[in-house]
């Protein structure tokens, strides 16, 4: 069994998972960043690989992308930072990436360098399952999950299609559009969690527009096994450029934040 | 096309999974259009009475004379709107209709897609929204009062290098929160499958009219047929209907300011395999995959990516793919002005230049056609700034 399965069978309550921009605003501080997340209490780490254009992105993910590879954030830099974190703990870690950065670099080598380093799964933002045999059949020697996301606008049939691939676990996108803080949280974003749910067992976790304990608490009770947040996470970032402790210390307590308000035996 | 989506190995759907059932969507109803006589016979009674096809392939006596070959233009520079952009949008704009589609965006470089999308969406009763760099908006003012004209609503785009590659970026996002009611209306034979396909097919009215003009004329098959590629969509439409025939077909990209100066915006010329805007086939990009910034005098050929099909014909060696400079472009502009009162658009100005650069490789009775895709009104102002036609 893998670290992500390990992680999602073992905990009662839905997991957090938290992204951030690998490399954002820089290679030590990102390190930081992710030490603070798994301080706070993070099952999962979540890291973006830096993109020129990040179409999946909204603004918030799209600046941290711009600030990471003004610091010259290579798909290298990114592998030195999972090394790092994995001689401190064994979160699982799962990268977030578009496809040219992989094509660019072989796919080959970009999932052996991933696995080399102690990356668990890869989602690819603009990789549809239509397009990913070969992708899906390098992450499976190399032992990576292939992450995919399932959106309100999936068909049962390519569900089915995509939980058959998948591993790890289905990465829901709660709202139509990019990535970036929203309010609410809509009815339909619920039903694409029970729509989901009859077609596989594999573990759902749910991101896009997710930003308090009030809405983690709602997918709690809706039955997600996962709650992802990122922006939120980067504007916290954002927000702190110039003081890294202060960064570190309101990012632990996000995160602690959010882990409690997942806890089930508490929920409301 | 070799499986679904193919040109070879280029092409394909790298889009994120909310846009896919928007892409499977299209994709049927346009199978379904393909196929119907009424849908091409309202196409072809738009494109005669509103658009004005077929364009004139005009022999030039006086560019002949001084160039040593016989040139003919093809005029799409006459398409209603000034372009050859609109022959895609009117295609685009019925099928959005026939779907049930409730509002149309759109990117734009030059402004002369954005000005194709507002007409038809004037025309045929659909909102339009246009997503357009700062950068280009400045450079091309006159289109952006034009499509505010025909009641478009224009968007500017501030982010990354805001020229096209923004604007297409933008026009996606908007796709992704909006995909239910809103068509995507691309305007180059780029993106996902099936757009380089659907593009390409509206676009190859250019090179079925000119075939067909050409013989009539001249009672045989060109020597060469010259395009400017930015995107690729003039230059794949004229080219479509040659390609069986042997018949030399050169695409001409943009050098800038010269391809070792690293400012210009030769995808094939210099680019390589990447995946971009939902398609593989040639990028400008680094080591590291990351795009690059380009550069053109011309915005409509300011773009790292271009078409998959011409991926493919450049690796299969049946399109010549060059590169031209600013300068030249600019004395290209100049030229065709002067020797026979017809003002090309600079994009279509590259197709020109490359004639001018390389007259030595045709013989005075070669037949050499080229594609000119827009006029160039819209280019008199940033050009009149330069200094340069006195």
């Amino acid at each position: 069994m893998g670290r992500i399965e390990e992680v999602l069978t073992g905990s009662k309550s839905p997991v957090f998972i938290g992204f951030t921009v690998a490399g954002d605003p820089d290679k030590t501080t990102c390190v930081r960043i992710a030490r603070a997340l798994i301080a706070g209490g993070t099952d999962i780490l979540e890291l973006g690989v830096p993109f020129s254009d990040p179409v999946a992105d909204g603004p918030t993910i799209q600046k941290a992308d711009e600030r990471a590879l003004g610091a010259k954030t290579t798909p290298a830099t990114v592998f030195a930072i999972v090394r790092e974190i994995r001689t401190e703990s064994d979160v699982p870690i799962v990268l977030l990436t578009y496809y040219n950065i992989v094509y660019r670099r072989g796919i080959e080598r970009f999932y052996r360098e991933a696995h080399d380093a102690g990356v668990d799964g890869i989602l690819i933002a603009d990789m549809p399952v239509e397009e990913s045999d070969e992708v899906c059949n390098i992450a499976s020697r190399r032992d990576i999950a292939p992450i995919f996301l399932i959106s309100q606008t999936t068909s049962d049939k390519r569900i089915k299609k995509i939980a058959a691939k998948a591993r790890g676990y289905l990465y829901l996108v709660a709202v139509l559009g990019v990535t970036g803080v929203r309010d609410e949280v809509s009815g339909r974003a619920i039903d694409l969690l029970n729509r989901v749910r009859r077609h596989t067992s594999l573990p759902l976790a749910i991101g896009f527009g997710i930003s308090t304990p009030e809405q983690a608490q709602i997918w709690a009770r809706a039955g997600a096994d996962g709650v992802i947040v990122g922006s939120a996470i980067v504007e916290i970032v954002e927000r702190n450029l110039k003081d890294p402790d202060a960064m570190e210390r309101e990012l632990k307590e996000y995160v602690t934040d959010m882990k409690k308000a997942l806890i089930r035996d508490h929920l409301p | 096309m070799t499986k679904k989506g193919r040109y070879g190995k280029y092409g394909g759907q790298y889009v994120s999974e909310t846009l896919m059932s928007a892409l499977i969507e299209l994709e049927s109803a346009y199978t379904n259009v393909s196929t119907d006589p009424q849908f091409a016979s309202d196409l072809t009674a738009l494109q005669a009475e509103y658009a004005g096809r077929e364009t004139p392939l005009t022999f030039c006596p006086n560019a002949s004379g001084k160039l040593g070959c016989k040139i003919y233009l093809k005029r799409e520079d006459l398409v209603h709107g000034g372009s050859h952009k609109l022959n895609n949008t009117l295609g685009q704009a019925l099928l959005a209709k026939r779907m049930g589609k409730k509002r149309l965006i759109a990117e734009t470089g030059a402004g002369q897609h954005g000005v194709a999308t507002a007409i038809v969406g004037a025309a045929l009763g659909i909102p339009v929204e246009v997503y357009m760099g700062e950068v280009d908006m400045r450079r091309q003012a006159l289109n952006v009062f034009r499509m505010e004209l025909m009641g478009a609503k224009v968007i500017p785009v501030r982010c990354g290098t805001r020229t096209l590659k923004d604007a297409i970026n933008e026009a996606l996002r908007d796709w992704v929160a909006n995909v239910r009611d809103t068509y995507y209306l691309i305007g180059s034979v780029v993106g996902p499958h099936p757009y380089p396909l659907m593009v390409r097919n509206f676009q190859s009215v250019i090179g079925r009219e000119a075939r067909e003009q050409v013989i009539r004329k001249e009672r045989r098959l060109p020597d060469a047929v010259v395009a400017c590629v930015g995107g690729g969509s003039n230059a794949i439409g004229i080219f479509y209907p040659f390609l069986s025939d042997d018949v030399e077909l050169i695409g001409v990209e943009a050098g800038g300011k010269g391809i070792n100066t690293g400012k210009h915006s030769a995808t094939l010329c210099a680019g390589d395999a990447g995946v971009l805007h939902g398609t593989l086939s040639y990028l400008l990009q680094d080591e590291q995959g990351q795009v690059l910034p380009t550069h053109s005098i011309s915005a409509g050929l300011d773009y790292p990516g271009v078409g998959p099909e011409h991926a493919m014909l450049k690796d299969n060696r049946r399109v010549t793919y060059a590169a031209v400079n600013d300068p030249e472009v600019l004395d290209a502009f100049r030229f065709l002005s002067r020797t026979e009162g017809i003002i090309p658009a600079l994009e279509s100005a590259h197709a020109v230049a490359y004639v001018m650069q390389n007259t030595e490789r045709f013989d005075k009775d070669d037949i050499v056609i080229i594609n000119l895709s827009g006029r160039g009104d819209k280019d008199v102002a940033e050009v009149a700034a330069m200094k340069v036609c006195a």
